[in-house]
């Protein structure tokens, strides 16, 4: 009906509408960091959740305690026979020790930096990397145990499982945040096509008197409303895009262990890369299905 | 044709009703019939009209407009009949943001006739009203009488089946008045109902023609 873009109705220098495009952007930065905070905890999650599940590590306590020779084999410490229990065994792809060195190092944050780790009887630790997952560990433990009374093989679950729902609470916390920023985005197209409505009432009056039906009226509304939401989208985009290169270069140490794999990291997150450019066109449906849906029912009151 | 059946208007709504200002009114008007429509200051006119013009529905009684009985008719068909009344306010109503053009072109662009109709039409009208030279000026930069003539061309324009006019040569001077009122007679003759409000007593005499009369919204006398 008529061409679409004639403004009939004076919309163009409709004045309420003038806070909307920096108001959306606002809405879709915040949306843009939640979308962010929720793919990157994702990542996170998921990455520590591969990692924990093909790892364990075993425990020896006083590894260097000799054991009682074998008829002419040589003199093995408790340490020595675990490790000779644990190298052929075909389910794991690493059996890695850790020197009494690293294990201080490890255990330096807890202990405080004046204690003589020497003094102390510290386990022996082995890192051990599995084959696939649910490699059963008991039997690992009890076969340790045989050779080496009180070695024990764990997995990392309990503690994986702890951070597994650190980072579910932010991935909720963040869609928490997207759902709440969305409702407000929907309030805010609300109250500026309501603004729209008054100021342009008698217009809207005369329009309605020379026969132009609901749709030609609404689609009028909505086509504006969307132009400026959707530049408002693109604002809140772009100045969400630098925070966004640092959350993922916060976040890379946790999924490379390199902290360097940037675009890496980046590069792991299509989801992030096809949600955050689709803001403005985004912002711009909502508000033109908005904007459609309260000026039809503000017309319903008319004749 | 037009028909009014004990049709009663009250302002306001259900819960909180406003004045009765139309009250068991009845006439007929056949397709292609001129009628005045007289009466002191707040008789009910203007309310009369705009039931005709289908802003208000009535509260009470029966309305045929155009040979649809709106209490029959679904919303979203009533822009189309709408689209076949023209109307001219008392206060003009134009569009302040639209050129005069434009808005005599309006009610052409809302039936979707093509643009090089619409451009050959608006201008037949704006030369009718002699507002050639001020096609493209908006309303308020005209004089009272300007706006008022590119009211009455935008309510002829799309030669509508029923055109209603209320006080359409109020602002205007003798010659322009007669002028417009030539204008109305004219589509009168090619078949559009007509129905004009005044106070113009001397009008009525220079064009006579069937009269209604309200007084405190009811109709008093029927001519026909």
């Amino acid at each position: 009906m008529t061409n679409k873009r004639r403004d009939d109705l004076g919309l163009r220098r409709l004045l309420g509408q003038e806070m909307l495009p920096w108001l959306v952007a606002a809405m879709a930065f915040l949306a843009a960091l939640s979308i962010g905070g929720a793919l990157e905890a994702q990542a996170v999650a998921r990455h520590w959740q591969a990692g924990a599940a093909r790892s364990a590590t075993v425990l020896v306590p006083n590894p260097d305690l000799p054991l009682p020779r074998q008829g002419d084999g040589p003199e093995m410490t408790r340490f020595d026979a675990v490790l000779r229990v644990l190298r052929p065994n075909i389910n794991l792809a690493q059996v890695r020790p850790l020197a009494p060195e690293d294990v201080g190092r490890l255990l330096r944050p807890w202990l405080g930096a004046d204690t003589d780790l020497r003094t102390m009887h510290l386990p022996g630790v082995i890192a051990l990397r599995l084959e696939r997952e649910g490699v059963d560990l008991d039997k690992i433990s009890r076969e340790v145990a045989a050779v080496a009374p009180g070695a024990t093989a764990e997995g990392h679950n309990a503690w994986i499982a702890r951070l597994l729902a650190l980072a579910n609470t932010l991935e909720a916390c963040a869609l928490a945040v997207l759902g709440l920023v969305t409702l407000v985005a929907v309030a805010v197209v609300v109250a500026a096509t309501r603004a729209g409505l008054a100021a342009r009432r008698e217009a809207i009056d005369i329009v309605h008197g020379l026969g132009a039906p609901d749709s030609y009226i609404a689609s009028r509304f909505a086509r504006r409303i969307a132009a400026s939401a959707g530049i408002g989208g693109l604002l809140g985009m772009l100045a969400a895009l630098p925070v966004l290169f640092g959350l993922a270069v916060l976040s890379a140490p946790f999924l490379d262990g390199d902290g360097l794999g940037l675009p890496h990291t980046i590069a792991d997150l299509p989801l992030l890369l096809a949600a955050v450019p689709a803001l403005p066109v985004v912002t711009s449906l909502l508000s033109y299905f908005t904007a459609q849906s309260t000026v039809r029912r503000w017309l319903r009151s008319l004749p | 044709m037009i028909r009014l059946e004990s049709v009663g208007l009250r302002y306001g709504t259900p819960s909180r009703p406003g004045p009765l200002v139309l009250e068991d009114i009845s006439f007929s008007l056949p397709a292609g019939g001129f009628r005045w429509l007289q009466g002191p200051s707040g008789a009910g006119k203007s309310s009369l009209m705009r039931l005709l013009h289908l802003e208000l529905l009535p509260n009470a009684g029966k309305l045929v407009v155009l040979d649809h009985d709106l209490g029959a008719m679904r919303r979203d068909d009533l822009p189309a009949l709408r689209r076949q009344i023209g109307m001219v306010y008392q206060d003009f109503r134009l569009l302040p943001h639209l050129t005069a053009f434009d808005n005599i072109a309006l009610p052409l662009r809302l039936a979707q006739a093509p643009e090089s109709m619409i451009a050959d039409d608006v201008a037949e009208m704006l030369r009718w009203v002699e507002l050639t030279k001020k096609a493209a000026i908006y309303p308020p930069e005209l004089s009272g009488g300007e706006q008022q003539r590119v009211a009455i061309a935008r309510a002829v324009v799309g030669r509508p089946r029923l055109l209603l006019a209320d006080e359409p040569t109020g602002n205007l001077d003798d010659t322009q008045a007669l002028r417009q009122m030539r204008l109305l007679g004219e589509l009168n003759r090619l078949g559009t109902t007509v129905v004009v409000a005044t106070h113009n007593d001397s009008l009525v005499e220079r064009f006579p023609a069937a009269s209604l009369r309200l007084e405190d919204g009811r109709l008093v006398s029927d001519d026909e």
